[in-house]
């Protein structure tokens, strides 16, 4: 391979980005050091074209002990604990090889964790996959989800939550975000940082193989025809060597050897060496005929753009080396010193006796591209005037409880092992987040992930506000306290002005959202290019939030139980722009989606939150997708339980019962007069829906509606389409 | 009982079985790196569930091999008690400690649910806290808990009353829908003669907090705190 501006290209670097490489370097680089530049300077890494948008997101609160720049988030959660968390998307190779993209998603995601001294004790999801109708889509749909299991389950960290939706703008582009959460002693929080001329930079984990080699600029470019090629880009997982990592660094991190510890994520040696060395203002020097190789004859340029999985680069304090040594060695993992810490500013890469690689570490940040790239704004869509209902209440409950957005997930969680640890108090579907307890503690976390991307869509500022609005929510309907987010930006070609719009309002609804609910984002992680042959992705900001509960036994589920009344929190406008109704019922996706009233969501979601902790709430579960009907035929289903209705709204029936304005619940409690009286106090509208009954849900104008039935038509999708052909 | 929970590469559900051992006994269980060949002084051993060396072979074939296994044959040869679960149970199959074989789950997929199992019988230390023919609930969670053997041997094992639980359906009935993984005659859970050699494949230690949704599980490990 010539080194030039051609290869440059081939490696995902423009024209102008490679004189800026033969600027800084003052000569045309060696191939590994082209390698460098062009993984950390990829999308991917250098997030060179959301930079300037992420900076406007707000990061703080009282609570937030790391915000965005480290490996996670972290947040106090009292008792002297942090949680730390954050999501990230494993999109391209999911759609290249669906079950080990899925499950390196996983892997890559809980070392991102585990790296800053947690133990990961909670794993979610946010999954989008084509139209159901395709082959295709079947067969990425079953391969990432034995993909999360089959890492999860055996890496021993419970999948708890997760959603799924399927829209036909991701029939090429998938979308995986994988989410963790662990929990540290707030004093024993582990960062990349390194520090000390002269200290040992270590290897440890899995030995390097020539697979991955580029993930990180596959994932920084749209597919085309041949995507299937691009399968050696796509990384292998080994989950077990990942749990082995998980306890031999937690063992490690028991003692007091580490100075700077950061996973081998994208770009590998690469990346975890640069920017460890350039976040601690310091040099390094690798001897790459140390890492410990899988293959025989790897060469320099391999080896530092290697994405081989469940590695980590620790430096340590040098009277502490055999110690951390015989740790791992304990564990069965390789343990090499690779190197040691310069003050040159340079990362000198040396191998069989040559200098590979020497680069400049600060101009190699300082001077990654940052694009202020153009965009439009997103059109605003026009009112969707009145709709008439072409088939009635009754029917249009059985058609959505059943379709594939809102039809039960069981057939999904039943693959992924969401009980072990033995602290997971609401299980997926329980409640709107799941609840884990800490062990040895009262408390809980409660988690979630979300995204409506059809609303962001139609109106990319309001859909992220609402994507915000509704993870809080969602932790707020268990009655903990909504505490921080980790968001996973996914959206289509950056360079089209209109992509960079809807990406730009977005950010912009976020913050919003984020600053009215007291909610700051954490961590994150940008996927762009998610377009097959020119076709992008809806705009999907997937949120995922956490919230923490003092009294695990105080938080509520959705499940409803006979002799309590239905109460519906907030005002009801009967919205049916960019609904699951006027989707399914029908037949189109128009209009401009729910808008979202920031102080309402606020004002709505603390009463219900204070009613819950007061104990006069059974249980609790958000208005969403479908719905008030929906919501309450959910609670229905998962209890058991009948309902009669009894409230006859004022406007059409189908815009009270299945549009979907924002900031609702619905409570079941048993004493309605009280909660309608403390709501009307607090100026929270409220309504009596009707009352837990035997039976069936049966509406307002006497039509009954068998519990059997819905059931059947809600779990009925996912096993008939992942039945083995006969 | 002096307990003590045997740690091989890969298992990872030791921290849920020490939780509900010490819930019962008030004694936190000693861990046993799997290295470790002293086993003196205890009276129950527990191999708990996980994916031992990735289960990459057979599930459990390369625990069976370790140098933990023999320590363990010679504490039941010296009449000690011995559980296996999930991965336990599996491991004690592939090191001939119990009969039979843990197969891939009948619908090739891996099941993680609750289930509900009948208490063949309670005049063991394992059971003694259920009633017999009780049904009691416990998450599963495993990819091979398909249990098989041969006819013969599944005879003996009932004529020998050594069937310790079975799937079944909440009333108690065996049906097929009760047995999702497919097991030989809904066998859930066995003991070897002499009954101080017992496993099964799913995970009572999940079940032993209200808070988790049910204590169901609890009677097994208060009956070997005593």
């Amino acid at each position: 391979m010539i080194v030039g501006e051609k290869l440059a290209r081939s490696f995902g670097l423009s024209g102008e980005e490679y004189a800026r490489v033969l600027e800084i370097m003052g000569r045309v680089p060696s191939l590994t050091e082209l390698g460098v530049f062009s993984v950390m300077w990829s999308e991917h890494c250098s997030y060179k074209s959301s930079r300037v948008w992420l900076k406007t997101l707000p990061t703080t609160a009282p609570w937030v002990i790391h915000g965005p720049g480290e490996n996670a988030g972290v947040v106090d959660i009292g008792e002297g604990l942090a949680a730390i968390f954050k999501m990230e998307s494993h999109n391209h190779p999911s759609f290249i090889e669906p079950y080990q993209g899925a499950a390196t998603g996983v892997g890559g995601i809980l070392r991102d964790v585990f790296t800053m001294g947690a133990r990961p004790i909670a794993n979610l999801n946010a999954l989008r996959f084509g139209d159901p109708s395709l082959a295709r889509t079947k067969r990425v749909v079953d391969g990432v989800v034995r993909g999360i299991g089959g890492y999860g389950n055996c890496v021993g960290v419970p999948t708890v939550g997760g959603e799924i939706n399927f829209h036909p703008a991701y029939n090429g582009n998938p979308l995986v975000n994988a989410m963790t959460v662990g929990i540290a002693r707030a004093d024993r929080i582990f960062l990349s940082a390194a520090a000390g001329v002269g200290n040992p930079v270590v290897y440890v984990g899995s030995k390097t193989g020539r697979d991955g080699i580029h993930g990180a600029t596959m994932a920084s470019t749209e597919f085309g025809q041949n995507s299937e090629d691009k399968r050696p880009t796509v990384q292998v997982g080994d989950p077990f060597v990942e749990k082995l990592l998980i306890e031999a660094c937690l063992e490690l991190m028991a003692t007091d050897a580490i100075v700077a510890i950061q996973d081998m994520g994208a770009a590998g040696l690469t990346s975890s060496s640069v920017e460890m060395a350039g976040k601690g203002g310091v040099g390094l020097a690798l001897d790459l005929d140390a890492v410990p190789q899988r293959e025989t004859g790897m060469t320099a340029y391999e080896m530092m753009l290697s994405e081989s999985q469940e590695r980590m680069l620790i430096v340590l304090r040098p009277d502490r080396q055999e110690l951390a040594r015989a740790i791992f060695e304990k564990w069965e993992l390789d343990f090499a010193v690779i190197g040691h810490l310069t003050d040159t500013g340079r990362i000198v890469v040396s191998h069989r006796g040559r200098v590979e690689a020497d680069i400049p570490l600060a101009p190699l940040a300082d001077q990654a591209p940052l694009y202020h790239r153009p965009y439009v704004d997103t059109p605003k869509r026009a009112a969707l005037g009145e709709v008439a209902d072409p088939v009635g209440i009754a029917a249009a409950l059985t058609t959505l409880i059943g379709c594939p957005d809102l039809c039960s997930r069981a057939w999904v969680w039943d693959q992924y092992d969401s009980t072990i640890g033995g602290q997971t108090v609401k299980r997926p579907g329980a409640a709107d987040a799941a609840i884990v307890r800490i062990d040895g503690s009262n408390r809980a976390l409660a988690l979630t992930t979300d995204c409506t991307p059809r609303y962001c869509l139609a109106d990319p500022e309001a859909g992220a506000a609402q994507a915000v609005a509704e993870a809080w929510r969602n932790i707020t309907a268990t009655g903990a306290r909504p505490l921080a987010i980790t968001d996973n930006m996914n959206f289509g070609n950056p360079e089209k002005p209109e992509i960079m719009g809807q990406f730009a309002a977005c950010v912009r609804g976020m913050a919003a959202a984020c600053v009215a609910l007291d909610f700051p984002v954490v961590s994150g992680n940008v996927s762009l290019y998610n377009e097959t042959e020119g076709t992008g992705i809806l705009p999907t900001p997937a949120i995922g939030g956490l919230g923490v509960i003092e009294d695990a036994g105080a938080a509520v589920g959705l499940a409803l139980a006979p002799g309590l009344d239905l109460v519906l929190i907030g005002a009801t406008q009967g919205w049916l722009g960019q609904s699951l109704w006027l989707r399914e019922i029908g037949g189109r996706e128009d209009g401009p989606p729910p808008p979202v009233d920031l102080a309402a969501e606020r004002r709505n979601g603390d009463f219900v939150r204070a009613r819950i902790l007061a104990g006069e709430v059974a249980a609790c579960h958000d208005v969403s997708d479908g719905g008030v009907l929906i919501a309450v035929a959910e609670m229905a289903l998962a209890g058991g339980t009948g309902v009669q209705l009894s409230h006859l709204p004022a406007g059409a029936p189908h815009e009270f019962w299945f549009g979907e304005d924002q900031g609702r619940y619905v409570l079941a409690v048993i004493d309605a007069a009280a909660v309608m009286a403390a709501a009307a106090a607090a100026g929270v509208p409220a309504v009596l829906l009707g009352a837990s009954a035997l039976g069936d849900l049966t509406l307002p104008d006497g039509v009954a509606i068998s519990l059997q039935g819905l059931r059947a038509a809600h779990e009925r999708f996912f096993p008939a389409w992942m039945a083995p052909a006969t | 009982m002096k307990a003590g929970i045997v740690v091989f590469p890969g298992i990872n559900r030791e921290r849920d079985m020490a939780i509900a051992l010490e819930g019962s006994s008030g004694r936190k269980p000693r861990m046993i790196w799997h290295r470790e060949t002293d086993l003196s002084g205890l009276d129950l051993i527990v191999v708990p569930g996980g994916f031992s060396y990735g289960d990459y072979l057979r599930c459990g074939a390369m625990a069976a091999q370790s140098p933990v296994m023999a320590e363990i044959r010679a504490h039941v040869a010296r009449g000690g008690y011995l559980m296996g679960v999930c991965n336990g149970f599996q491991i004690l199959t592939e090191a001939g400690l119990l009969p039979g074989a843990l197969l891939r789950n009948a619908g090739l997929r891996f099941l993680s649910m609750d289930c509900h199992l009948r208490v063949e019988r309670n005049d063991t230390v394992f059971a003694g806290k259920y009633a017999a023919k009780q049904v009691f609930r416990a998450p599963m969670a495993h990819g091979d808990g398909n249990y098989f053997a041969d006819d013969a041997t599944l005879d003996r094992l009932e004529g020998e009353g050594l069937v310790a639980f079975r799937y079944v359906t909440p009333e108690g009935d065996m049906t097929a829908e009760a047995n999702r993984n497919g097991s030989a005659r809904g066998i859930a859970g066995i003991y070897a003669p002499g009954f101080r050699v017992m496993a099964l494949m799913p995970h009572p230690e999940d079940l032993v907090d209200p808070l988790m949704g049910g204590t169901d599980g609890k009677p097994l490990f208060d009956g070997l705190a005593a």
